[in-house]
């Protein structure tokens, strides 16, 4: 094997940065990579732009993990170049994995979105009518800014993505593991999802699990929780029979719920219907009315069972247009 | 050309299907729109394939069960009326109009009532038109 | 011959951004534009939710200031329950904010900034990151740096459980409280950090303030701005990152007013520009003037300079010897010297310090009242705190049933969407020459203008749905592309 450092990139698109910290939440494994690799493109921390991407030759990236989902025109024409300049593209977190916390955006619409962040707001100047657009100008300059999707897409949707590592972030022993196994070559077949068990959080998840007979549900701020028995069976909700683990089981150990944010289990195409049929299941009613009564106790199911994974849902958004 | 709507069913084998048979074997006449997949049991019915189902351009969903009480499998029927209206929130949350997907209870006697059920249902989502969701996840590929 | 030079994207901060610099036929700078690109829509996907899930939501709005959010939210939250929260939970919260706010300002000061001045602005840019200040400074230095962000990180995770996007807080407290043997390990952690308070203060002044270079770049180069100062404070007028009054002050030393949260929309409004996504807010009262400085200047800047300009002392004792020494250098307060944001940064990790070690003291903060029951609804909430880059509000409504049915949202970073602007474009007509082709060096210090803010631009939308009639048309290339109306 050559002694040449491997060339990589990470790159954020309709993201938080939170994926990109989880990089630097390796600690010192950080500069066991800057011995392994030279970071051509990495926002937040190097200062490689864009015009050193464009002018490298096609594949010469080994890797290139990217964050964030696919919002605007300028994510969708980083991820095709990105693809172009990789060998390996992974889908690097909850957003570009599944679409993520933006991809709620699709419950909604783009014109709701503009209208309101522009016009409507109280704290907007008095009288305002601009929205802004793709291209203005300015003293004979030209400005352009991307366009703003109708909808959001994970990066699947745009390219051929090789691995995907969930969550939001993803762990930090995971991104050392995803980052061993990339240099070692140890990698399972393409398309696989890696850096996560095959089993679902509840495996993992150290709650007393009895037996589940559901009379009711409650929200979270409506009763104090036992810390130590499984929180659906208090009637709490938690998507972690239906979500992969991997993630050190973060959300049930600080008492809340497992919101799914590291995605369905291995062969579910749709982790929110997997989790209603779950949950249906362990509710203890025959009567049509009472269960209605104790689903209408936790409202709004489609953003807790697709907190993070809306696009990637099968119906994959709102079809009031 | 008027629409004609695309109902997909999914029978249970022991009750419904059963009725479904009987509707066919009596020449009880009903709308042709509904394409019958058979499963042992109503709760076989996984919500993601009735989403799919949509996704894949069905204009409708209709599921049928045996009766509460006479699951030929005790409880399988009582799991799919607990999940179908979870189900159905969901999909009003996705602006999917309520008469698209529906359940109902169905005996291996109730050949007509099977009819009455296909037929009021066609007729229900021919007035609304066809489903939107197929054509708006094909357009959302080219269009952005 | 007119040109155009792109930096993009900017690099060295949290979010996304382009900088486009319009020369003119003679090659100097005609005009300059710090254009935001991203807009994600928070405050309208959010309505809808129960309002109890919006702190573990909007901490998504920003990965290297989840917390800041998180405990906005929660305090907006706690005003739609109009509960009282117990005082172990305050205490609590704000410890982990403590913690938080190191992680932060070490990530920005040793990673985002750092390389500046430790490698050099106009040095070569694949070593001047991060990495290129361990191989300068050592790995002896670098493991210090790398081993206080990972404490601060675990400091946070102790108490609330996660780090990056926390799900902590509740309407009426916390999720958890901190037992005896969490606590244990946190006060060695602490001791720690303190000590690394110190150590970067001595960094700094070995590696900026004698440097007679970067002494003249931030007392008399082109990054400075006579624009107005707004904090959060106590009732004595010292910084409080958690909770507070908001004060503004202009840069003579004026207080130009002093609010509750709740009465914020009085005093600040957002402009838009059709070139940027994100807003441009300035004080309400007097009126949005355009990018101007000036004593009657609308404009402000809400940073850790900000903060320490609005604040008569310090709450802390160390914090306030370093605060006294930082003013003294830089000739009295207010000061205008925008780079003295990095100095401000450190100096207000040594209250975050100081903070930790009295929660440490505190025999209430292992107690186990950390949580009520809220019993009622009111429908609206509003909380603010800073974060590390800025003033943070955020406002809610709800329905009687806990759901969402508006959020506004005015964040940290946007507070200086106006400010970055200015100095930019300041900046790039200072060092942009005639006739001299601006090299990878002269890009990187027009970059360094907005580094000082510690800008989060993923921190960058905001709306809340209304009432107001309007009309409006949408214009894409020149070409009508929506236009509808709504109301009456």
């Amino acid at each position: 094997m050559a002694d040449k450092k491997l060339q990589i990139a990470l790159y954020w698109s309709a993201g938080c940065g939170g994926c990109d910290v989880a990089v630097l939440d390796t600690d010192e494994f950080i500069l066991e990579v800057a011995k392994l690799a030279d970071i051509r493109l990495w926002p937040i921390a190097v200062d490689g732009k864009y015009k050193d991407i464009e002018a490298m030759p096609d594949g010469e990236l080994d890797l290139t993990l990217f964050n964030g989902a696919v919002r605007n025109s300028e994510n969708e024409h980083m991820a095709k170049l990105l693809r172009k300049k990789s060998k390996l593209l992974i889908a690097f977190g909850s957003c570009a994995h599944m679409g993520g916390i933006p991809g709620l955006a699709n419950l909604t619409t783009r014109d709701d979105i503009l209208t309101t962040v522009y016009l409507h707001n109280p704290s907007i100047e008095t009288g305002n009518q601009t929205i802004p657009h793709p291209e203005t100008k300015v003293d004979g300059f030209s400005l352009h800014i991307p366009e703003f999707y109708k909808r959001v897409y994970k990066l699947s949707d745009v390219v051929d993505v090789d691995y995907f590592v969930p969550g939001c972030p993803p762990a930090p022993h995971q991104v050392k593991n995803v980052l061993l196994a990339v240099v070692g070559g140890q990698l399972p077949p393409k398309g696989s999802v890696i850096g996560a068990s095959d089993r679902a959080v509840c495996d993992d998840c150290a709650r007393e699990k009895t037996e589940k007979k559901l009379k009711r549900l409650h929200r979270p701020h409506e009763i104090i929780q036992d810390p130590k028995k499984c929180l659906l069976e208090q009637g709490i909700l938690c998507v972690g029979p239906a979500t992969r683990s991997g993630c050190g089981v973060r959300c049930p150990n600080t008492g809340q719920g497992c919101r799914g944010c590291y995605g369905p289990l291995p062969n579910v195409i749709d982790q929110g219907t997997k989790f209603i049929a779950a949950l249906a299941s362990i509710i203890d009613s025959r009567d049509p009315k009472e269960i209605q009564q104790i689903i209408d106790q936790t409202p709004d199911m489609i953003a807790i069972a697709y907190r993070f994974g809306l696009p990637a849902s099968l119906l994959q958004r709102s079809m009031r247009s | 050309m008027s629409f004609e709507p695309k109902i997909v069913g999914f029978l249970c084998q022991w009750c419904s299907y059963t009725g479904a048979d009987l509707a066919g074997t009596s020449r009880i006449q009903y709308r042709p729109n509904i394409r019958v997949i058979r499963l042992m049991c109503s709760a076989r019915v996984d919500p993601s394939f009735i989403a799919k189902s949509l996704a894949d351009g069905a204009d409708g969903v209709l599921v049928c069960g045996c009766h509460p009480g006479d699951c030929h499998y005790a409880e399988g029927n009582y799991k799919t009326m607990r999940r179908f209206p979870f189900l159905k929130k969901m999909l009003a949350a996705y602006g999917i109009e309520d008469e698209r997907v529906r359940l109902e209870w169905v005996s291996a006697s109730e050949g007509q009532r099977f009819a009455d059920v296909v037929n009021d249902m066609t007729e229900r989502i021919r007035l609304l038109g066809p489903s939107r969701v197929r054509s708006k996840l094909q357009t959302d590929k080219a269009e952005r | 011959m007119t040109r155009t030079i792109s930096i993009d994207p900017i690099t060295r901060l949290e979010g996304h951004g382009k900088i486009e610099i319009f020369l003119g036929d003679d090659g100097s700078v005609r005009n300059c534009f710090f254009q935001i690109p991203e807009l994600r829509g928070f405050e309208r996907f959010v309505v809808g939710r129960p309002i109890e899930e919006l702190p573990r939501i909007v901490t998504r709005i920003c990965g290297v200031c989840p917390a800041s959010h998180h405990m906005a939210s929660a305090k907006a939250v706690d005003g739609c329950f109009g509960n009282e929260v117990p005082p172990v939970a305050h205490k609590l919260r704000d410890m982990y904010y403590h913690a938080h706010f190191i992680h932060s300002h070490v990530a920005h000061f040793y990673a985002l900034a750092a390389p500046d001045f430790v490698c050099g602005p106009e040095s070569d840019p694949a070593v001047r990151n991060i990495l290129g200040v361990v191989a300068k400074v050592g790995l002896e230095i670098g493991g210090r740096v790398i081993k206080a962000r990972s404490m601060a990180q675990r400091i946070q995770q102790l108490l609330g459980g996660r780090t990056t996007h926390p799900v902590w807080c509740l309407p009426g407290g916390v999720a958890k409280g901190l037992k005896k043997e969490e606590l244990n390990e946190i006060k060695p952690m602490v001791k720690e950090l303190a000590g690394f308070t110190e150590f970067s203060l001595k960094l700094f002044h070995d590696v900026v303030l004698k440097n007679p270079q970067y002494v003249d770049l931030i007392l008399n180069g082109p990054y400075t701005l006579d624009v107005q100062f707004m904090g959060l404070v106590d009732k004595d007028n010292a910084p409080n990152f958690y909770d507070g009054q908001v004060r503004v002050v202009d840069f003579e030393g004026h207080e130009i007013c002093k609010y509750q949260p709740d009465r914020y929309f009085e005093h600040v409004a957002e402009h838009v520009e059709p070139w940027s996504y994100l807003k441009f807010p300035y004080l309400r009262k007097r009126g949005w003037k355009g990018f101007v400085e000036g004593i009657n200047s609308s404009i402000y800047c809400a940073t850790p300079l900000a903060r320490l300009n609005v604040a008569d002392r310090m709450a802390t004792p160390r914090a306030q010897e370093a605060y006294e020494g930082m003013f003294k250098t830089l000739g009295g307060k207010p000061c205008r010297a925008l780079m003295a944001n990095h100095w401000a940064r450190l100096v207000e990790m040594v209250q975050n310090a100081e903070m930790l070690e009295r929660y440490c003291a505190d025999p209430e903060i292992t107690s186990d009242k950390f949580r009520v029951l809220p019993q009622q609804i009111t429908g609206t909430g509003i909380g603010i705190v800073e974060a590390m880059r800025g003033t943070l509000t955020h406002h809610y409504t709800c329905d009687k049933n806990g759901i969402c049915t508006g959020a506004n949202l005015i964040v940290g970073t946007t507070n200086n969407n106006a400010p970055i602007q200015m100095v930019t474009k300041k900046v790039a007509q200072t060092l942009i020459r005639p006739g001299k082709e601006p090299n990878q060096g002269i890009l990187n210090m027009i970059e360094m203008a907005f580094r000082a803010f510690d800008p989060c631009y993923s921190c960058a939308t905001h709306t809340l749905p209304g009432q107001m009639p309007l009309e409006v048309s949408v214009y894409q290339g020149g070409k009508l592309q929506h236009h509808f109306k709504r109301g009456s």
